[in-house]
C-alpha cells in the first residue's frame, strides 16, 4: 500500500517544495532558501494542524493543477490566490483562502493564479513524504538541492503524502488581513556612503518600481539612477536576504531567498526583517518607496510582526 | 584584527577586517569563523543562522527572534581569539587540463600578457594557492594569490555558461566553478575533479576556508580518464 499522494496535471510557473529554509551553509556557497513568504508558509501548516516547519507546496503567478489520488486528505491555500476545487461529481469549487478543506480520492485542486501578489502555499495535513537535505526540504534550483533533485516540478509527477490517520477533520479559518502598503523600511547599508548626497536623496524620496526581472533569487528595481562616487565594485564579501545592493548601472537589487551568498556590488541599504515577507510578495509594475528606520526601530517592528503572526497563529490552534 | 563591527540590516553582524586582501587578514577572519563556528557547535551561542567569512570581513547572521546584534556584538568583541587553536588545514592538488576546449581564454591572455602559453602555465602552476572563501555558488574556491604577471581583469562580457570544472582567473584570484554558471573570470582549464559533492552530506565542499590548494597539469588523455 502506498501513500496518498498528488498527480501534477499542470505544473504551474514555479512550483517547488518549501519550509523554514536551510541553515549554517552560507560559508560553502549554499543559500537559505525555504519560503519566501514565512508569515504565509506558517499559516498554511496551522490551518491543517501540522508543524509549523513541515513541508509546504510555494507557487507563483500561475499555480499547479493537483489530482489526489490513493487517499483522502485536508488541505489549506494561504496567500491571495484564485483557486477551485473539482470534486468528483465534477461540480467546481470556488476555494477560500485561510481555511481548510478535505479533499477525496480523485479530486482536484486547480490553482489558477495569484491576485495581487506573487506566492501562495498549499499546506496538505501530515505533510509531504520527502527527505530533507541538510536539514531542510526546501528546493533550491539554481544549486539543484532538496527534493525532486531541487527541480521545480513538472506535468506527471508525484508529490507523496504522509499518510494522517485521522479522517475527522476540524474546521479551521484564519481571518487574515493583508497589511499591504508601498512603504519598504530599510536600514542603511553598510556602503551608503558610496552614493552621492543627490543619490540618497534619490532613493529615499523618489519612487521605484518592481521590474520583470525577479525570481528567487532577488529582484531588480526600475527607477532612477543611484549615482556611486567611491566605487561599483567592492571586495566580494557575505550577502543575507533583504540586502539591497546596486551594480553598475545604478538600479537596485533587492536579494531574496535564493540569493547568492557572496557578492561584490555596494549594499545600500537592507531591508528590516519586518518586511521581508512584504517585498518578496511584490509583483512586476508596484511602485515601492524605501523609508529609513534605526536598528532599534527596526528590532521593535520585528516584534510587532511576530505578534501579529501569533495572533494569527491563535486563531487557528 | 576585528576593526569595527557594525549592523547589517537587524538580522546581521558586519564584521570588518579592514580594506586589504592578503592571507593575514583573511587567517584572523577565518579564526573568528572557526571559533564562533565551534561555539555555535557545542551550543554555547543561541541564534546564530550562518557564518560567511570573505577576504576581510565575516557576515554573523542570526535570527532576530532568539538574539540581538547588540548582544552577539558584545560576544563577538569579547572572543579571546589569541588562545584559540589554529585549525589545521589541509592541502589539496587539483589536476588540472589546459588543452584548448578547455582553456576558452588563452588568446586573450596571451594578447594581453604578451608572454607563451607555456609562460602563463609556468607562472600559474609554480604557485601555491590559498583558500580564502568559497561561495557565490555551492563550494565555489576564491584561491590566491596569482603571480603578478597574470593578473587580469574579467571578460568585459561575462558567458551566460562556464562549463563545469572550469579553472578562472580574474586579478589576484583563481577560482574553480563547481557547477556550470553564468560567469566573468578568465578560463585556462578544467579540472576533472569533484570540487562540490551535492550528494555527499557530511562534507559536500572539497576545498574550504584556509585550506591550501597545488594545481597540477594533466593532459586531455589522462584528463579523459580520470577517476575520482
Amino acid at each position: 500500500m502506498t501513500n496518498p499522494y498528488f498527480e501534477i496535471l499542470r505544473s504551474g510557473i514555479n512550483t517547488t517544495i518549501q519550509d523554514v529554509g536551510r541553515n549554517h551553509l552560507y560559508h560553502i556557497g549554499i543559500t537559505v532558501s525555504g519560503a519566501i513568504d514565512q508569515r504565509n508558509y506558517k499559516l498554511a501548516n496551522c490551518l491543517v494542524n501540522n508543524k509549523l516547519n513541515e513541508a509546504v507546496i510555494e507557487f507563483a503567478y500561475q499555480g499547479p493543477l493537483l489530482k489526489l489520488k490513493n487517499g483522502n486528505s485536508n488541505f489549506a491555500i494561504t496567500g491571495d490566490i484564485f483557486f477551485n476545487i473539482i470534486r468528483n461529481n465534477s461540480k467546481i469549487e470556488e476555494g477560500k483562502c485561510y481555511q481548510n478543506y478535505n479533499l477525496k480520492d480523485g479530486e482536484q485542486i486547480d490553482i489558477i493564479s495569484t491576485k495581487k501578489s506573487a506566492y501562495g502555499y498549499l499546506a496538505i495535513r501530515g505533510g509531504f513524504e520527502l527527505e530533507k537535505t541538510w536539514k531542510s526540504y526546501s528546493i533550491n534550483t539554481k544549486a539543484q538541492i532538496g527534493p525532486n533533485n531541487g527541480k521545480k516540478y513538472s506535468i506527471n509527477e508525484k508529490i507523496f503524502i504522509n499518510d494522517s490517520t485521522s479522517e475527522n477533520y476540524e474546521n479551521k479559518k484564519i481571518n487574515y488581513k493583508d497589511s499591504f502598503n508601498n512603504t519598504i523600511r530599510v536600514i542603511k547599508g553598510t556602503n551608503f556612503d558610496y552614493f552621492s548626497k543627490e543619490a540618497k536623496n534619490i532613493f529615499f524620496n523618489q519612487a521605484y518600481s518592481v521590474s520583470r526581472l525577479v525570481d528567487r533569487m532577488g529582484m531588480r528595481l526600475d527607477g532612477p539612477n543611484l549615482e556611486n562616487i567611491i566605487n561599483t565594485n567592492i571586495k566580494s564579501e557575505g550577502l543575507i536576504r533583504g540586502v539591497i545592493q546596486v551594480p553598475a548601472d545604478g538600479k537596485p537589487i533587492i536579494l531574496l531567498s535564493d540569493h547568492g551568498t557572496i557578492g561584490g556590488y555596494p549594499k545600500i541599504a537592507v531591508v528590516i526583517s519586518a518586511d521581508l515577507d512584504k517585498v518578496a510578495q511584490l509583483v512586476p509594475g508596484t511602485k515601492i518607496h524605501f523609508k529609513e528606520v534605526n536598528l532599534e526601530d527596526a528590532e521593535k517592528l520585528f516584534k510587532d510582526y511576530s505578534a501579529e503572526t501569533n495572533k494569527y497563529l491563535n486563531e487557528c490552534s | 584584527m576585528i576593526k569595527n563591527i557594525c549592523n547589517l540590516g537587524d538580522a546581521a553582524v558586519f564584521c570588518d577586517f579592514g580594506s586589504d586582501v592578503n592571507e593575514t587578514v583573511n587567517e584572523y577572519v577565518i579564526d573568528y569563523f572557526n571559533h564562533l563556528t565551534d561555539l555555535v557547535k557545542q551550543e554555547q551561542i543561541k541564534g546564530i543562522t550562518n557564518l560567511t567569512p570573505s577576504y576581510n570581513k565575516l557576515i554573523v547572521s542570526f535570527d532576530i527572534s532568539i538574539i540581538n546584534f547588540a548582544k552577539l556584538k558584545k560576544i563577538i568583541e569579547n572572543l579571546n581569539i589569541g588562545k584559540y587553536l589554529k585549525k589545521d588545514n589541509q592541502k589539496i592538488k587539483i589536476p588540472v587540463c589546459c588543452d584548448i576546449e578547455y582553456g576558452l581564454d588563452f588568446d586573450r591572455l596571451i594578447n594581453k600578457f604578451n608572454i607563451s602559453k607555456n609562460e602563463i602555465l609556468k607562472f600559474f602552476f609554480d604557485k601555491e594557492y590559498f583558500c580564502y572563501m568559497t561561495g557565490f555558488i555551492a563550494g565555489m574556491p576564491f584561491l590566491g594569490d596569482l603571480d603578478k604577471k597574470i593578473r587580469i581583469n574579467r571578460l568585459e562580457t561575462p558567458r551566460v555558461k562556464v562549463p563545469e570544472g572550469s579553472v578562472g582567473i580574474t586579478e589576484q584570484f583563481a577560482n574553480i566553478y563547481t557547477s556550470e554558471s553564468p560567469g566573468g573570470w578568465n578560463i585556462i582549464g578544467n579540472t576533472p575533479k569533484k570540487i562540490f559533492h551535492r550528494l555527499n552530506l557530511q562534507n559536500p565542499a572539497l576545498i574550504k576556508p584556509g585550506d591550501k590548494v597545488i594545481f597540477y597539469q594533466i593532459s586531455k588523455e589522462e584528463y579523459l580518464k580520470f577517476n575520482d
